[in-house]
C-alpha cells in the first residue's frame, strides 16, 4: 500500500458502523462537555442579586469585568507560569523522551513504567508529599542546611517557586510521553545520513530531530500548557493562595464569591483563549508534518 | 599509487560475535569495488566502517593519506547512499540533495547550480519540489544516490540500495549507476548479496564470508579461478565434488570423487601435496552428448532429471559410479541431439575447467 492509498482511506467518510462505535464518546461529550459550556455561556449572560442568586436577565456587564486589570493581571500571571512550567518540562522532558526510544526496547519499557508509575497514587497525596518536602521545616531545607549549604530554613513553600515546581512536576510525563512516541519513530538511519552528510551531533539535533518530533512536541505543549493554566489544586496547596491565578479565581466565584455570571464569563473567556491558541498550533503542527 | 580505501588489520566485534575478523582491503581510486557475501557475512560492517558508524577494535582505516580510524563521519569526505534510502521526509527533494552542501558552508548561488546538475544527473527533473512520500521507490532511490553525489565525496557506499526494487527496475538501475560510476569517476563501494548484480557492475569483487574477505578479484578471477569452495558456491553455479587422491604418477594423477567417479587427471591440476581436496565444475563447462566425446576427461552417465529453462537445459547426470552432477547445455533445435531424461549420454571436461580447492 502507497502513502497515498493510506491518506485516501484516512480521508474517506465514516460509515455508520464507525458513527456506531463513536456513540459513547459523541454522548459522553454531548452531556459533560457541550450542554455545561452551553449552560456556562448562558449565565455569563446574566445578573446576580445581592444574595448571590443568578437573575435571569440579559446583560454583557460580566464580560466588562472580566477586561479588570485586576484579573488581566492574573490572565497575564497564569499564561506566565504554565508558559514557564512548559518550558521547563521541554528542557527536562526532552532529553528523557529521547533517551527512552533511544534505548533497548526492554529498557525501553521499563523506563516508561517509571515515567507513568506517579499515576498509580493520588494526586493530592503526591502534592502534600511535595509540601512535605519544599516547607520549611521539611526534608529539602533540612538536607540542605545539614549539608551547610544554606544557612536559614528554606523559604520555599507558598512562593512562586513552589507553584512552578508542582506544576512542573504535575505535568512532566504528559511532555515526556507524546515526545517519545514522536521519537520512537524516528528512523536512526535519518541521524547517521546527516553525519554522513557532514553535519555535527549539535547541528543533527536542530536539522533532523527537531523537525521530525515537532508533532510529540506540539502535543506535549498543549497537554501542559492548557491544564496548567487552569490548575487551581496546586496554587492553593502550595503556593498557599498568595498567587492566584485564574483557576483560583473562577473557583471563587463560584464557591466563596457566589458571583456566578462572573465565574461564567471568566471561564467562557478563558475557553475561547484555549480555542484559539489550540487552533493555532494545529494550523502550525498541520504545517510542520506535511 | 596510494589506495583510495584502505582496511589494515581491521575487525570489528559486537560482544562475542567478530563481525570483521582481521580484513585488510585497498580501494582503488575511480574503481568499482563491490563486497559480496550473504547476509551477516560482514559485509554492511565493512561498509559503516569506512564510513565512520562504526569504530574498529583494532586495526586501522585510511581515506587517501589519512589515518580516519578515529575520525567521526561527519568529518569523513565519504558519502553513503542507505538502503533504506534515509530521505528526510521534512524535506523537499530539492532540500533532501541540498543538505550535505548546506552542511559544506557551499556559497548559495554554487549550492543552487550542484544541487540542480546532481538531480539533473539522475533524471529528476520536475520533481525538486515533492517530498519523499510523494515519491515511487525508485525515485526516491535516485534522490538518496543524488544527495549522496552532490557534495562530490571522493567515495560513495552503496549498502544494498536495489534490494528494494523490482526486478525490471533493478536491472535498468545496475546500468545507470555502473553508467555513473565512469562518467564521475568516483570510487564506488558497493554491499550486495546479489551476485548477479555485483558480476554486472563490478570492477573488482570481494567475496565477504564470516567477517573475513575470500577472494578479491574481478569477475572473471572470481567465476573461473574460484579461491575458495565458498567463492565458488556463491557466485555462479558449481558442481562441488569433495575428491581424494588414489595414486599418482609423472604425468597424471587417479583420483576418486564423492559418489565413486573415478577420473585420470593432469598431474598439472593437481595441488602437489594435497590427498583430499574439492573439485569445483562449473555446469555449462560439462560437454554432454548422446555420441562419445573426444576430451582430456570423460565418463559416461544418465540423465536423472531435465528441466527447461528457454534457451538452455538443466540437466542433472548421475555418473555409472553414482556421482551427481549438474550440467547446463544449450538447446538444440536438432531432434536427433536434444537430450531427455532417462537418456545415456558422454561427458566430456577440460582440464582447465576443473577447478581444484583446498577441502574445508
Amino acid at each position: 500500500m502507497s502513502a497515498d492509498d493510506v491518506t485516501m482511506m484516512a480521508r474517506r467518510r465514516p460509515g455508520w458502523a464507525a458513527w456506531l462505535m463513536l456513540a459513547p464518546l459523541l454522548l459522553w461529550l454531548a452531556a459533560f462537555v457541550v450542554v455545561p459550556t452551553g449552560i456556562l455561556a448562558f449565565y455569563s449572560f446574566c445578573q446576580r442579586d445581592e444574595l448571590g442568586r443568578v437573575v435571569f436577565s440579559f446583560s454583557p456587564e460580566s464580560y466588562a469585568r472580566v477586561f479588570d486589570p485586576v484579573y488581566l493581571r492574573i490572565f497575564g500571571r497564569s499564561i506566565w507560569y504554565a508558559a514557564l512550567t512548559t518550558l521547563v518540562c521541554i528542557g527536562a522532558g526532552f532529553p528523557v523522551a529521547w533517551f527512552i526510544a533511544r534505548v533497548s526496547e526492554k529498557w525501553r519499557h521499563r523506563l516508561l513504567l517509571l515515567v507513568m508509575i506517579p499515576f498509580w497514587t493520588s494526586f493530592l497525596i503526591r502534592t502534600y508529599a511535595w509540601i512535605t518536602i519544599l516547607k520549611s521545616d521539611g526534608l529539602l531545607s533540612a538536607l540542605l542546611q545539614y549539608a551547610g549549604l544554606i544557612a536559614a530554613p528554606l523559604e520555599l513553600l507558598y512562593t512562586p517557586v513552589a507553584v512552578v515546581i508542582g506544576l512542573v512536576y504535575t505535568y512532566l510525563p504528559f511532555m515526556i510521553l507524546p515526545i517519545y512516541s514522536s521519537a520512537e519513530k524516528l528512523d536512526g538511519s535519518l541521524l547517521e545520513a546527516a553525519h554522513d552528510l557532514g553535519c555535527g551531533p549539535w547541528r543533527v539535533f536542530w536539522e533532523v530531530v527537531v523537525p521530525l518530533t515537532k508533532p510529540g512536541l506540539y502535543a506535549g505543549i498543549l497537554l501542559v500548557f492548557v491544564p496548567a493554566i487552569g490548575m487551581f489544586a496546586i496554587t492553593d496547596l502550595m503556593g498557599g493562595a498568595r498567587v492566584p491565578m485564574i483557576g483560583n479565581v473562577i473557583q471563587n466565584q463560584f464557591f466563596q464569591a457566589r458571583d456566578w455570571p462572573f465565574g461564567a464569563a471568566l471561564g467562557v473567556v478563558f475557553t475561547l483563549m484555549f480555542v484559539v491558541s489550540y487552533w493555532l498550533l494545529q494550523r502550525r503542527g498541520a504545517g510542520a508534518t506535511r | 599509487m596510494t589506495p583510495m580505501v584502505e582496511l589494515r588489520g581491521v575487525t570489528k566485534r559486537f560482544g562475542a560475535f567478530a563481525a570483521v575478523e582481521d580484513v585488510s582491503l585497498a580501494v582503488r581510486a575511480g574503481e568499482f569495488l563491490t563486497l559480496l557475501g550473504p547476509s551477516g557475512c560482514g559485509k554492511t560492517t565493512l561498509l559503516r566502517l569506512i564510513a565512520g558508524f562504526e569504530t574498529p577494535d583494532a586495526g586501522s582505516v585510511f581515506l587517501g593519506d589519512h589515518d580516519v580510524t578515529d575520525t567521526p563521519p561527519y568529518r569523513r569526505n565519504v558519502n553513503q547512499v542507505f538502503q533504506s534510502y534515509a530521505l528526510f521526509p521534512h524535506l523537499t527533494v530539492r532540500e533532501n540533495v541540498a543538505f550535505g552542501l548546506r552542511m559544506q558552508k557551499t556559497p548559495a548561488a554554487e549550492r543552487e547550480r550542484r544541487v540542480s546538475e546532481a538531480i539533473a544527473l539522475v533524471s529528476l527533473d520536475g520533481f525538486e519540489e515533492r517530498k519523499p512520500h510523494q515519491l515511487s521507490g525508485g525515485q526516491r532511490q535516485r534522490v538518496a544516490l543524488a544527495r549522496a553525489l552532490a557534495p562530490r565525496p571522493e567515495v560513495l557506499l552503496l549498502d544494498e540500495p536495489l534490494s528494494a526494487l523490482d526486478a525490471k527496475l533493478r536491472q535498468s538501475m545496475q546500468l545507470e549507476l555502473k553508467r555513473l560510476q565512469r562518467q564521475l569517476g568516483v570510487t564506488f563501494i558497493f554491499v550486495t548479496h546479489d551476485q548477479e548484480e555485483a558480476l554486472t557492475m563490478s570492477d573488482r569483487i570481494a567475496i565477504v564470508n564470516r567477517g573475513r574477505i575470500e577472494q578479491l578479484g574481478t569477475a572473471q578471477d572470481i567465476y573461473h579461478a574460484p579461491a575458495t569452495t565458498f567463492a565458488a558456491g556463491f557466485v555462479g553455479q558449481s558442481n562441488l565434488l569433495p575428491a581424494e587422491l588414489l595414486a599418482r604418477d609423472e604425468a597424471t594423477v587417479r583420483v576418486r570423487m564423492e559418489g565413486g567417479l573415478e577420473l585420470q587427471l593432469p598431474a598439472s591440476c593437481w595441488p602437489a601435496a594435497a590427498k583430499r581436496v574439492v573439485l569445483s565444475i562449473r555446469p555449462e563447462k560439462l560437454h554432454v552428448s548422446k555420441t562419445p566425446v573426444v576430451a582430456e576427461i570423460s565418463f559416461p552417465a544418465r540423465v536423472e532429471e531435465e528441466i527447461f529453462k528457454g534457451a538452455v537445459d538443466h540437466l542433472t547426470l548421475i555418473t555409472d559410479s553414482g556421482s551427481k552432477l549438474e550440467a547446463v547445455v544449450a538447446n538444440e533445435s536438432a531432434l536427433l541431439e536434444a537430450i531427455h531424461r532417462g537418456d545415456r549420454v558422454h561427458c566430456g571436461l577440460h582440464a582447465d575447467d576443473l577447478v581444484v580447492l583446498r577441502a574445508d
